[in-house]
């Protein structure tokens, strides 16, 4: 694991948007060989998306050969809804990007059959030829996507009943109404991002500060969806001070130690323009 | 969504993008307009379910971007008096509906001031409602300004052609002005006797019916609105002033007998010059929902300073004041949209979006076609007008296409 520790939410998403910029600048994507991003929605990528924005706008990073992939959508929330995935993604990324629309794909919760749904966006992911990085965030409750605590920690894409705590958390989006805060969502599954090449964590604020010491100073626990990622090769937790206040003094200075060698990975930042 | 600057402006094909929007939920933001075959398009939809993207994207240029402004109440322009019975009414009528164009004035209603029979009847056979587009503003029909007026308020009308109603029955109006198809507006003075009939009836053929040159009382404008009336005609001119004891029509900005659900627009010539800007303002902050911006302009709007002979005529033009020549008497107004937009905007204090949609969405809402016009929702017509910080046109759209420009 590499955990990068930023002092703030804005230089932390300065540096998972520059990783991923370097990441798909250095793989060359092309018609024939896409660049494929499993991609976050909620408060803590925005920023990061912001940057990842600005580097398109200035001509730095195009998406035109990049698929995408979102981790989750509600299920029974009008496609249109200011609070569905699919307007989060539109509004915050997707609309400022040169991304074809055809391979921008997000769950569909209002699909007629919604496990037939399911599978199909595993096939999709197969069909891109897996995922190249997968970005994530991660719940209060240490989950991973939808994958609420007690999810296993090999599943694949479904249908899943939201948790109470989620709800909760997610009322603010909804006037505070809980009666109005979806029950269900389509998400992939913990084994589907563990599929992925990479999987970078964004992880932010010291409401999540609990789940980042969950996730990895304890064991790998399906309590705790994102401790899965303990056993992936290639896994970046991304934070900021906030976010490591429940861990060891000595696990946070042990990393922040090695800073000078995960800086490398985003500086020099390229660019499309230099190639 | 509300609108400020904006990006690039998009038209044609799937998508167009610039920073819109003013009238969905009046707030500004920066943002991107799509448009395609002449509608403002949902780009949201058009990414996910057409997996559709922008053809072509032009540059606003910082501009900002408000609906197409409606002029409800306009006599001629340019030496055109749309009272005036030629030949060629409809040659006319382009005439000045491309000439405002300049004024970003993308949907009009061509007015007839108090007329005999004989011109209603050849002038309105000759212009139907249409779209605007590159050779002109749109016409949304004629606003009859008369002849059922007060004799006491008559203003410029011409007394000999006033009329009364006999019956208040469809006679009286197809008598006079033929049939009633093309027809967007009737100003009317309610206390003539019959009156409440003849609004009910026209607000069911889908008429606006403004009260106007009228020496009514509050309680009289009330029972108008009661039947259907909804507009008032250039506030406080031609009609009794406001008094404390008796607001007559102007007491309408703030009547508590409007039936629930509607509202009471009315029409303010706000260059300066008609109406005082300090009665601008109380009407402004007495009921700013309502306020609609009409020029009232004649046809010596739009000509040089100097003396021209109009009708039977000759008027005088200096600066924004067009009088009888060799008298001080106003003969009319020659301001044009995009001035009382600025007027409004720099005599109330009011914010840009309130000066705009003044000129956009009210008249729209007054004329009951908000949901195509003067406002800029998903599937509203593109009608455009670009305008820089200081509220001066600098591009007019009419479907989606560019049909004037302000040179460099």
């Amino acid at each position: 694991m590499r955990l990068v520790i930023l002092d703030d939410y804005d230089l932390a998403s300065e540096w998972a948007a520059k990783y991923i910029r370097n990441r798909i600048v250095e793989f060359k994507p092309s018609a024939d060989r896409y660049f494929t991003l499993g991609l976050p929605t909620g408060s803590t990528p925005y920023g990061c998306y912001q940057k990842l924005i600005e580097f398109h706008r200035s001509g730095d990073l195009s998406f035109k050969y990049v698929k995408t992939f979102n981790m989750d959508e509600y299920v029974g929330l009008p496609r249109a809804h200011p609070e569905s995935y699919h307007s989060y993604m539109w509004n915050n990324f997707f609309k400022h990007i040169d991304i074809d629309p055809a391979n921008a794909h997000i769950l569909d919760g209002n699909a007629e059959d919604l496990e037939a749904e399911c599978s199909a966006y595993e096939q999709k992911i197969a069909a891109a030829g897996g995922i190249e990085l997968f970005v994530g965030g991660i719940g209060p409750d240490g989950h991973i996507a939808f994958n609420e605590p007690g999810s296993s920690l090999v599943s694949r894409t479904r249908v899943k009943t939201l948790a109470k705590d989620t709800i909760v958390a997610n009322a603010r989006f909804f006037g505070n109404d809980l009666s109005k805060v979806p029950t269900m969502a389509l998400t992939v599954g913990v084994g589907t991002v563990m599929d992925s090449k990479e999987v970078m964590i964004l992880i932010t604020g010291a409401h999540k500060a609990f789940a980042l010491y969950k996730a990895i100073e304890e064991g790998v626990n399906h309590m705790w969806t994102v401790s899965a990622f303990q056993q992936h090769p290639h896994t970046i937790f991304v934070c900021d001070e906030d976010a490591t206040l429940e861990l060891r003094v000595k696990t946070v200075k042990y990393f922040k130690g090695l800073m000078h060698v995960h800086n490398k990975l985003v500086d020099p930042v390229l660019s499309i323009k230099d190639q | 969504m509300s609108f400020f600057y904006y990006w690039d402006f998009m038209s044609r094909g799937p998508g167009s993008s610039c920073i819109v929007s003013l009238f969905l939920g009046r707030f500004w933001f920066w943002e991107d307009l799509w448009v395609r075959d002449g509608k403002i398009l949902d780009p949201e939809k058009l990414f996910f379910d057409e997996q559709g993207f922008a053809d072509r994207r032009v540059d606003c240029g910082g501009s900002i971007v408000a609906p197409g402004f409606i002029d409800v109440q306009i006599n001629g322009g340019y030496g055109v008096d749309f009272s005036q019975p030629t030949e060629d009414v409809a040659a006319g009528v382009s005439l000045v509906a491309k000439k405002v164009l300049e004024h970003g004035v993308t949907s009009f209603c061509p007015t007839l001031v108090t007329s005999p029979p004989a011109v209603y009847h050849q002038v309105l056979p000759q212009v139907q409602v249409h779209d605007g587009g590159p050779d002109g503003a749109g016409v949304l029909g004629f606003h009859l300004e008369g002849p059922f007026i007060s004799p006491e308020k008559k203003g410029a009308h011409p007394e000999r052609y006033l009329r009364t109603f006999r019956s208040g029955g469809m006679e009286d109006l197809t008598e006079v002005y033929g049939g009633l198809d093309g027809v967007a507006m009737v100003t009317l003075a309610p206390e003539l006797p019959h009156s409440q009939s003849v609004v009910r009836m026209l607000c069911q053929k889908g008429i606006a019916v403004s009260l106007g040159h009228s020496v009514a009382n509050l309680s009289q404008a009330e029972d108008a609105v009661q039947h259907g009336a909804s507009f008032i005609t250039h506030l406080f001119n031609a009609m009794l002033p406001f008094h404390h004891r008796d607001p007559g029509i102007v007491g309408l900005l703030t009547s508590d007998r409007i039936p629930a659900g509607r509202t009471v627009f009315y029409g303010m010539i706000a260059d300066g010059i008609h109406t005082n800007p300090a009665a601008l303002r109380i009407a402004h902050r007495a009921h700013p929902a309502g306020l609609v911006l009409v020029t009232d302009a004649i046809a010596a709007m739009g000509l040089h300073p100097g003396r021209h002979p109009l009708g039977q005529q000759v008027i005088e033009i200096q600066g924004l004041h067009a009088y009888v020549s060799g008298t001080k008497t106003l003969s009319g107004s020659i301001a044009t949209m995009d001035m009382c937009v600025r007027h409004l905007k720099q005599a109330s204090g009011c914010s840009v979006e309130e000066a705009l949609e003044a000129a956009s969405l009210h008249p729209a809402q007054l004329l009951g076609i908000s949901q195509k016009k003067g406002n800029l929702d998903y599937g509203a017509d593109a009608d455009l007008v670009l305008v820089d910080d200081a509220l001066r046109v600098r591009t007019t759209y009419i479907s989606g296409e560019e049909v004037w420009r302000r040179d460099a």
